[in-house]
């Protein structure tokens, strides 16, 4: 049951994308838009029902930076690392959020699956340079100090929102 | 005249009623920038505040009732001093407006007509109060011809687009002039493609138009990937209108009855405003079948990118608009030849859509006034990096680098932002596919092809400036690692080569380069750039080929003597413990990896050059500030 109700989502993206192989890149963002990342069962159910293989299905998921086939954290913090905000030392944000969140390089998301930390290219706020988006909310000429200051906010929201369903 | 201008007359005529009848009018900056510094709110403020004031608030223009009306508008370009307000009919520009600040504008200048002092702009260098913008040096400078509209309109509202004559072009285009005349006169404008490769449209729409066959599609490309640079972006987000009667126009040219809007799916905004732009177009019949009370039928859709910088590269985003790997494929057959589904495809940048309508109102005389003989018009620049003033500029093609840095940019800063009379070292100008320009060129008229000659390229626009803080070493290697992990695989010198330039290049930073380095460093560039298929491996050695032109002395700095002249490179640097400074907490001690740091309690500590690996590990743990890396 939970599975059926699982591809019924789906079904319904392929369908008003006229189960079109040539609009798999809009079906695949709206399905990563709906479960936040592509579950591989799902890649596969794509390829069947818009008649190609599946090869080309995790091809294409594979090859652009947006779709990612791993969980993403309920944060998604992406450390602009455009041109301007390199020179005006962004990889230092990057670097202090990294110690502060306890990740790796290899390892981007968080235990608990509270924050995913990544860079990105250009989020054209390069006049406010560095700059940071967490989810949809944009931050800019941060410093390391403010960006770790901004993380420790979600967390206490976060463990209020904790407390609080504790209590109910 | 054809029945829609008269439609439109009466939209514009009634649009000017109205507006001439409120006696106020609030534009709020909502770019990217801005927004991000919060103009959302200053914009909801406004609203919440006037009404509470007992004067009648209007957001959009629908008849003549109303004391004031407030608007977000698209990106005003000076991002840095954000969120920006300018109140008409005065024109007076306030800068950093913060929600607390809207009652004051308010009650003084609403109501009284007061000037607000202290939030007027002040020019740093000469310490002068500007009233407005055209006071203010950063506008005085610049030629704003395609950004005229962004930032002094409501990009939601395709009735006030109408209102500043907006679709004229396009009409006139689909109802008086042929596709021969239309090709004719964008050849004659002698406009260049502003994406890039500087392509003359004229050219390429004849080519198209020539194809035999009924089906040709239209694509503009909005894939805007070079880090530290915005300019599409606010187009995109500042007056989406124009791209979409640039669009028309195109289709008309070419014969082409389809056409796709390509848009990077990091500027969220720009979707969503160029979306509600097109829905309000078919709203119209500007859009959709016989559109313009025309024969002409033009369809035109929005698709997302989903991250991939090869995708900038025609070839490619066809490919992804296919549904496919965005990998590029070998030219010729040209895409306005055999493009999106086989079919001939034109595409072209979001900047140059956006000049065609006003090469057609203006004329192209008028148009070739500007900017030089082979490159005429004008260009935005997105100028960024270590300048007082950083933003998206318009300037005329030819004019210089000391216009853009100096007049425009306010000049210089250092780190810390604070400005830097001598401090300029290099502009990087291009992105990852261009190159460094030097002092010298700071008089090089910025054309086409005078910068092609100093070895980089216009590219779409992005400038970042370097202070003579900045290690050129670790700019070309920020590039070469930005090419490198953005390469589709295809070619293998791309794929392999730029992989290998960067290991060369962490060599050089890292100390671990010989002399040989250099030399395999520039003959892996020449290789990759023979060996690769399309625009971004051919031109991805660039960074790193036009920096050892001009700066070899510092690559050979880092080669020979393993110094870093600017000191940036941390495993080139020397660390020492300051006697004065240090309390001898031993922390430092305990958090070095390698056991380098040895000292009693309450002792001077000492740092072991041999055994240290320079990961700056100490001088993070330090609280007293006594650890210092010193050039070596």
């Amino acid at each position: 049951m939970e599975t059926l109700r699982k591809f019924e989502k789906v079904w319904e993206i392929i369908d008003q994308n006229g189960r079109d192989s040539s609009r798999l890149i809009p079906i695949l963002q709206a399905v990563q838009a709906e479960y936040r990342y592509l579950p591989e069962e799902i890649l596969t159910f794509i390829a069947t029902s818009v008649g190609i293989s599946p090869a080309r299905v995790f091809g294409v998921a594979t090859f652009y930076s947006l779709f990612t086939l791993k969980p993403k954290g309920k944060y998604h913090i992406r450390v602009c690392n455009g041109t301007a905000c390199h020179v005006k030392r962004s990889m230092d944000l990057h670097n202090a959020l990294q110690k502060k969140l306890n990740l790796r390089d290899e390892k981007d998301t968080t235990d608990d699956m509270l924050f995913t930390l990544e860079t990105v290219n250009c989020l054209g706020a390069c006049g406010l340079a560095p700059a940071m988006v967490v989810n949809e909310e944009v931050y800019g000429q941060l410093t390391p100090e403010r960006a770790n200051e901004i993380i420790d906010d979600i967390i206490n929201a976060e463990a209020h929102n904790e407390q609080d369903t504790h209590r109910l | 005249m054809n029945k829609t201008l008269i439609g439109f007359n009466k939209i514009k005529t009634d649009y000017i009623a109205w507006e001439n009848a409120v006696p106020h009018r609030v534009l709020v900056c909502a770019g990217t920038g801005c927004l991000v510094n919060g103009s959302m709110k200053v914009y909801e403020e406004f609203v919440k505040t006037i009404k509470e004031a007992n004067l009648n608030v209007i957001v959009e223009l629908k008849d003549e009732e109303g004391d004031v009306f407030v608007s977000k508008t698209g990106c005003q370009g000076f991002c840095q001093i954000g969120p920006l307000v300018t109140i008409l009919p005065e024109g007076i520009f306030y800068t950093r407006v913060k929600p607390k600040d809207v009652k004051d504008i308010v009650e003084t200048t609403i109501k009284k007509g007061d000037i607000l002092h202290r939030l007027l702009y002040i020019e740093p260098n000469m310490l002068k109060v500007c009233k407005e913008t055209s006071e203010i040096p950063f506008y005085q400078k610049q030629r704003r011809f395609v950004l005229g509209n962004c930032g002094m309109t409501d990009p939601e509202d395709i009735r006030e687009y109408i209102a500043r004559d907006g679709y004229v072009s396009a009409a006139r285009a689909c109802k008086d002039m042929s596709p021969e005349d239309i090709c004719r006169t964008i050849l004659a404008s002698g406009i260049r493609g502003r994406g890039g490769g500087g392509f003359l449209t004229g050219k390429k729409w004849d080519m198209a138009r020539q194809q035999p066959g009924d089906k040709k599609y239209i694509i503009c490309n909005g894939d805007e990937g070079d880090p530290g640079a915005f300019m599409d972006m606010g187009i995109m987000e500042g007056n989406p209108h124009s791209i979409i009667e640039g669009m028309i126009i195109a289709s008309r040219a070419i014969h082409a009855d389809e056409g796709y809007i390509y848009v990077r799916a990091e500027y969220p905004l720009a979707v969503k405003r160029i979306r509600k732009a097109i829905k309000d177009a078919y709203t119209l019949g500007i859009l959709g079948k016989r559109i313009l009370s025309s024969d002409h039928t033009f369809n035109l859709q929005v698709m997302e990118g989903a991250g991939a910088f090869v995708c900038g590269e025609e070839t490619a985003l066809i490919a992804s608009i296919e549904g496919k790997r965005g990998m590029p494929s070998p030219k010729p057959p040209f895409p306005s030849q055999s493009g999106l589904w086989g079919k001939p495809t034109v595409i072209n940048n979001v900047e140059t859509l956006s000049t065609i309508p006003l090469i057609l109102s203006v004329g192209v005389n008028k148009f070739r006034e500007m900017g030089t003989e082979n490159s005429p018009g004008t260009k935005t620049f997105a100028i960024t990096g270590h300048v007082l003033n950083t933003g998206l500029i318009e300037m005329p093609l030819g004019s210089t680098l000391r216009d853009m840095i100096y007049g425009v940019a306010g000049g210089i800063t250092s780190d810390d932002g604070k400005p830097m009379a001598d401090g300029f070292k290099a502009a990087q100008i291009g992105g990852p596919s261009g190159g460094c320009l030097t002092k010298e060129h700071l008089d090089l008229p910025i054309d086409f092809d005078s910068v092609k000659e100093a070895g980089a390229m216009v590219g779409s626009g992005g400038l970042v400036i370097m202070n003579k803080n900045t290690c050129i070493v670790s700019v070309a290697r920020f590039f070469m690692q930005f090419t490198q992990s953005e390469s589709c695989g295809k070619c293998v010198l791309c794929r392999e080569g730029t992989k290998q330039m960067l290991v060369l290049l962490d060599d050089i930073i890292e100390g671990r380069a010989t002399e040989e380095t250099l030399k395999i460093l520039e003959d892996l560039a020449t290789a990759v750039q023979k060996g690769s298929l399309c625009g971004l491996g051919k031109t991805a050695p660039n960074p790193v080929l036009s920096t050892l032109n001009n700066f070899r002395d510092e690559y050979e700095a880092h080669v020979k003597y393993k110094y870093c002249p600017t000191g940036k490179c941390k495993a080139l640097t020397k660390f020492t413990i300051d006697e004065n400074l240090c309390k001898g907490c031993m922390l430092c001690a305990k958090k070095c990896p390698v056991n380098a740091i040895t000292g009693e309690r309450k002792q001077v500590h000492r740092i072991d050059p041999i055994i240290c690996i320079r990961c700056g590990a100490c001088i993070e743990s330090c609280t007293f500030g006594a650890i210092k890396g010193e050039k070596l």
